[in-house]
């Protein structure tokens, strides 16, 4: 089905036609089903468990929640968009090293969730990591690794500071 | 925690995950992640009433719509029109009657998910709207109409053991209710179905604990032979129980071969609640006989577990319920009425500790009441009664797993405690956080207990052996199973198996799928048993193939040869060669079946070597309560766990870390609310699990005292963390209240009304 | 549908004439929930996100009072020198879903979806807020106590929009609580905002989750009144908490019971009294 309201958004700095679209569709539809990208994960529709965290405007937000015909001024990052083609950022290898990662459903949009944290506030205490991540529910995990992996990430970073 | 480095990642080691690359970057892909050319969404109608009779279904304004390529009833079932793990008594479409709210009664395939919603809305379905049976008490009455042809109840069972008449000095007794806990894996219900180009078969990429016994109930609905039916593991994100039942594969594989084209289904969250089972409510009766000094000497117990509309596991997990109410501890004399029932309520079935986590919650809150009623304290009741390896179960089963329940009690008093609360802490460390609605002095803490035995593997008579392959060329191994890696991590446990056994650094893992037999399902904590036990057995034989091999071109009688790390080295003479540059160009490849030892069915007195093994644990919980306002804040979970050996300490923590914040959901947060037989709170708005900021600071201990019958000396360590920490926490907040908790979820108005 | 997105309020209005059922879009975090959810099918939107003079705010100390555009968001609420003009806005705002929500939600979506669970609402309450609203016939302002007339019930005209709204800066106290059953991320069982003159000592308490609308104890406002200064007994502010609860008019749903409701509001109001007179 579609609509004929053709627009372009801004993802991981590409200009990416959207046409043939329903318009009611979220950002987080269109990134997945449309323009190949499903990094970010859908598992609430609601903003009840983060796993669809993209930044929009250096803005962490829940992907599921944007219409995306509403955001064709944003600059939008998704988890892909993070680390050139075949490496990993620290927060990806850190979450590897230390067992963060079980299922891996929650793991993109936590790790999205944790790069926007540490671009705003590079030392944060446990606490803060802990309320940042508030909105991205992990079943498996209990957050113990996830945790300790964003520790790794602060100590690292304050070593090369 | 430090990362243990060895130069191969065998076992005992810290192995890394091998999917975890993909994971992160976002690369890895979840079956909802699939997308296939020329493919249509499917999606299911369900009923909006628990209980009603259809009158009559008209799909005509649905296939009205432009973009509709299907809509499919019962009717177009050409198979058998039931499922089920147990007894098939689900259909895959409601035939003349809905047993309960969200039951499927049509599917459709369209060309957009917003078609299909709107072809969802346009099936016109008259109901002639029934009273539900949804008190599980009443089910049990004789006098209550049978709401399914194979009647109101799925099961009883009693246990009567050693001398019933016995009375005890001290008898305490309690009613304990435990509330209907969802799975609530992240990864919602996924499929990708493939229509053979000949239409008379299907391939199926499908997030699922167990491709086999899928495989087998969607052939027979789908009336084609099994071999045609043909499944493919998509990534699984999360399973806890909740992907064992069949829940949109059915669906999938008929409007795929109907409309010859490729289907995705996924659920939304709200259709998820309802798409699949839950684990039991449970109300359980229970009276303790104990000696003056606090030694049980008998127990009487009445448990009724509300399955639901369909049986699903539920006879399964009624037994497991109550082989297991004597707790991890001694217990000459017992008297157990077991039943699970249906109702039209959500159909209940497996979910991590499978009927344990609610005979936990019960025998706990009845240990802390004994110990009261002895003068003892919480540790002391039990240890005074902890069971030991030999010691025979009310079933008449003795314990020949390692049972280390002393060692768990002690070693997890032995972890230390939490500071004091300071006066002025941080918001986020209170009760009610940043709703800032607690101050220090409004809080009160709390210690608790809770201990628990889980069996692993499958029990009553049930062969649930597990198949692999080991292909051995040039010192690259690969492994072949059936194995669901649902996220505990087996795809990292294999290769170290591998690695250790034959020397050997590259593994790669194949994908899993039906070409291979089957490797039993992921649950009951049974995979690094049971498949760890099939790769190892392949292994093996791989080693000995490649022994006689390096035997015979150097003349050496193979059983002189060992794997010492990376190379093949003869015992009694200089040999010394990689396992690499073994044997060049030659391929070993070796099947393994892993059975474990035979189990039985219980008698009438539910009397019977039923269960396989069991492992222990311990919890210790501290918890801050504002008691004037019933909001709870789990500070600490100590535990030491019976593990038998740590073959990857890092995922074994994990586990326990995971299990935990599932226990602590069960035991302050999460509950399905059912109201007359409908779900209230189908959506992760009200259905509340546990944040980072609710995860308490875990600190534990690893018991390692490898069980001989273990393939690898590892018992599972998946679901004793999640089942004695719920009675803990529940302890926890009566010493800080001294409120009477009977209930999990404990609910603020339990605590300050 | 259509999704418009105009760039100043003046095209929007404008659009809003033209279509007098399309939805405002704002942050999103309730709009598309329903669609989502398949709860509502708009034909015509017209999304704010562009609108440059919605994200303003204002504080002037001259005339004491603060201005926060309709499409300011939680989290700039928080971050922002509004945390220390209106800090009840700012402890209401940190609790409001989780930091992706705050980052993406308004002023303007929690006063146009009006729940009696909105999470600021308290807070406008209490302190008397102005809503200002425009549409192409011009602009008018509203107290909030006019603006919310039920659950999700505004007094909004067909063609009208939230520009923003206006709250006075008070020399005293102010502090908000909510209850909800977890530690994070939860809709409100009940909440509360009290607001405390130093001038005249008088109080102003708002209640939220706890009726239809937003309740103002205006009884128990009275009663502190009329009781004598200090104003500082623990046993003053038990009686204050019985006399607010005894005004709210909880439901018994499937979040908390209408008993633990009122129970929550007498905690929470004994609370924040004492909070107000502790410092």
């Amino acid at each position: 089905m579609s609509e004929n309201q053709i627009y372009t958004l801004t993802v991981n700095g590409s200009q990416r036609e959207v046409k043939d679209s329903w318009i009611g569709e979220s950002l987080l539809y269109v990134l997945r089903e449309r323009l190949g990208l499903p990094g970010a994960k859908g598992a609430c529709e609601q903003g009840e468990c983060g796993s669809c965290t993209v930044m929009m405007d250096g803005a962490a937000v829940c992907s599921c929640l944007v219409l995306a015909a509403s955001a064709v001024d944003a600059d939008i990052k998704t988890v892909e968009g993070l680390a050139p083609d075949g490496s990993l950022t620290d927060v990806q290898q850190s979450f590897i090293n230390n067992g963060a990662v079980q299922c891996g459903f929650c793991t993109p949009g936590l790790i999205v969730a944790i790069h926007n944290l540490l671009d705003s506030q590079p030392n944060p205490s446990e606490l803060e990591v802990r309320e940042a991540i508030s909105g991205n529910i992990c079943r498996c995990t209990g957050y113990g690794r996830i945790f300790a992996a964003v520790q790794d990430v602060i100590e690292q970073r304050g070593a090369t500071r | 925690m430090s990362t243990v480095k060895t130069r191969r990642d065998v076992l005992g080691t810290n192995a890394l995950r091998p999917d975890g690359a993909a994971k992160v970057k976002g690369e890895f892909s979840f079956s909802s992640d699939m997308w296939s050319d020329g493919m249509l969404w499917g999606a299911t109608l369900r009923s909006p009433h628990p209980y009603a009779r259809i009158v009559r279904i008209d799909t005509s304004p649905a296939l009205a719509i432009d973009g509709v390529r299907a809509v499919l009833t019962a009717e177009d079932v050409p198979g058998v029109l039931t499922y089920g793990l147990i007894d098939q008594d689900q259909p895959v479409f409601a035939v003349d009657y809905v047993r309960y709210m969200g039951e499927p009664v049509a599917a459709v395939a369209a060309d957009h998910p917003e078609t299909c919603r709107r072809a969802l809305a346009a099936i016109i379905v008259e109901y002639e709207v029934l009273t539900p049976l949804t008190d599980p008490e009443l089910s049990l009455d004789t006098s209550t109409p049978a709401i399914h042809p194979n009647g109101n109840v799925f099961r009883h069972q009693r246990i009567v053991h050693g001398d019933t008449s016995v009375v005890g000095d001290v008898v305490v007794e309690g009613e304990y209710e435990i509330g209907m806990q969802d799975q609530a894996f992240l990864g919602l219900e996924a499929a990708m179905a493939i229509p053979d180009a000949d239409g008379a078969g299907i391939e199926l990429h499908i997030a699922t604990q167990w491709l086999h016994e899928d495989q087998k109930q969607i052939a027979a609905c789908l009336g084609l032979p099994i071999e045609r039916v043909r499944l493919v593991l998509g990534g699984v994100g999360g399973a806890f129980g909740a992907r064992e039942d069949i829940s949109l594969q059915v669906h999938s594989c008929l409007l795929a071969l109907t409309t010859k084209r490729p289907i995705k289904m996924q659920y939304s969250r709200e259709e998820s609640f309802f798409g699949h089972v839950h684990r039991h409510p449970a109300r359980v009766h229970i009276r303790h006989h104990a000696k003056a000094d606090g030694t049980i000497v008998k127990i009487e117990a009445r448990m009724l577990f509300d399955g639901g509309a369909y049986a699903s596991t539920s006879s399964a997990v009624l037994i497991n319920g109550i082989t297991h109410i004597q707790g991890p501890y001694r217990c000459p004399s017992a008297v157990v009425d077991g039943f699970a029932v249906r109702t039209n309520n959500p159909p209940c079935g497996a979910m991590r500790g499978f009927g344990v986590v609610q005979a936990c919650y019960a025998h706990e809150s009845q240990m802390d009441r004994l110990a009261e009623a002895c003068g003892l304290s919480h540790v002391e009741i039990r240890l005074r009664n902890a069971m030991r390896t030999g010691d025979t179960l009310i079933t008449g089963q003795p314990v020949e797993s390692v049972a280390p329940v002393e060692r768990c009690i002690r070693e997890t008093d032995a972890l230390p405690l939490p500071p004091p609360l300071i006066d002025s802490p941080d918001v986020l460390e209170l009760p009610g956080g940043t709703g800032l609605t607690s101050r220090s002095e409004n809080i009160r803490r709390g210690i608790g207990w809770g201990v628990s035995i889980k069996n692993i593997m499958y029990s009553e008579g049930f062969d649930d052996y597990s198949t692999a392959r080991c292909t051995l060329q040039d010192g690259v191994v690969a492994l072949k199973f059936a194995t669901s890696e649902v996220g505990q991590g087996f795809v990292t446990l294999a290769p170290q198996i591998a690695r250790s056994v034959l020397g050997v650094t590259d593994v790669v893992v194949e994908p899993m799928d039906t070409t291979i037999g089957s490797a039993g399902s992921t649950s009951a904590s049974r995979q690094t048993w049971m498949s760890g036990g099939a790769v190892d057995g392949a292994c093996r034989l791989v080693r000995e193939r490649l022994f006689e091999h390096v035997g015979l071109a150097n003349g050496i009688d193979a059983l002189r040869l060992v794997i010492e790390d990376d190379e093949i080295v003869d015992t009694m003479g200089t040999l010394r060669i990689k396992v690499t540059d073994a044997a060049p160009g030659v391929r070993f490849e070796e099947t393994f079946e892993h059975h474990h030892r035979p189990t039985e069915d219980l008698d009438e007195n539910g009397q019977g070597n039923c269960h396989v093994a069991f492992a222990f644990v311990a919890h210790r919980a501290v918890v801050d309560v504002d008691v004037e306002l019933g909001l709870v804040k789990v500070v600490q979970v100590a535990t030491a766990q019976d593990i038998g050996r740590a073959l990857n300490p890092l995922s074994v923590q994990g586990q326990l870390e995971g299990g935990i914040a599932q226990g602590l959901g069960l035991a302050v947060m999460e509950e399905v609310i059912v109201q007359d037989g409908r779900v209230r709170n189908p959506s992760f708005t009200d259905y509340l699990l546990p944040t980072a900021l609710d995860a308490p600071e875990v600190v534990y201990s690893l018991i390692e005292e490898p069980d001989p019958q273990a393939p690898l000396g590892a018992k599972g360590v998946g679901e004793p963390p999640c089942i004695s920490v719920t009675p803990a926490i529940a302890s926890a907040i009566r010493q800080a209240t001294g409120r009477d908790i009977r209930r999990v979820p404990v609910r603020p108005q339990d605590i300050c009304l | 549908m259509t999704v418009h997105s105009p760039r100043t309020i003046d095209q929007a209005v404008t659009l809003l004439e033209k279509y007098p059922s399309a939805m405002i879009l704002s942050g999103g975090t309730d709009f598309m929930v329903e669609v989502n959810f398949n709860h509502r099918k708009p034909s015509q939107v017209v999304s704010t996100r562009a609108i440059e003079e919605l994200r303003q705010w204002n504080i002037d100390h001259d005339t004491n009072s603060i201005f926060i555009g309709a499409g300011v968001t939680y989290s700039t609420i928080e971050s922002s020198d509004i945390a220390q003009a209106a800090p009840a806005l700012a402890e209401a705002s940190r609790t409001v879903g989780s930091p992706q929500i705050r980052a993406a939600g308004t002023m303007g979506g929690n006063l146009g979806t009006c729940s009696p669970a909105g999470d600021t609402l308290p807070v406008f309450a209490a302190l008397d807020a102005k809503i200002l609203l425009a549409s192409n016939a011009g602009r008018r302002e509203v107290s909030f106590a006019d603006f919310m007339v039920g659950p999700k019930k505004n007094s909004l005209l067909a063609g009208e929009m939230v520009l923003g709204v206006s709250l006075p800066i008070i020399e005293g106290w102010q502090g908000y609580a909510k209850v909800g059953v977890r530690n994070a991320m939860v809709i409100s069982i009940a909440s509360a905002c009290l607001v405390r003159n130093a001038s005249d000592d008088s109080v102003r308490v708002a209640l939220g989750s706890v009726g239809p609308t937003i309740i103002r104890a205006r009884a128990a406002e009275s009663w502190w009144l009329d009781q004598g200064a200090p104003r500082s007994s623990s046993e003053m502010h038990t009686e204050f908490g019985a006399r607010c609860a005894a005004e709210a008019s909880p439901i018994t749903d499937h979040r908390s019971t209408a008993e633990y409701r009122r129970h929550a509001i007498k905690v929470l109001c004994t609370r924040l009294a004492a909070r107000s007179t502790s410092r």
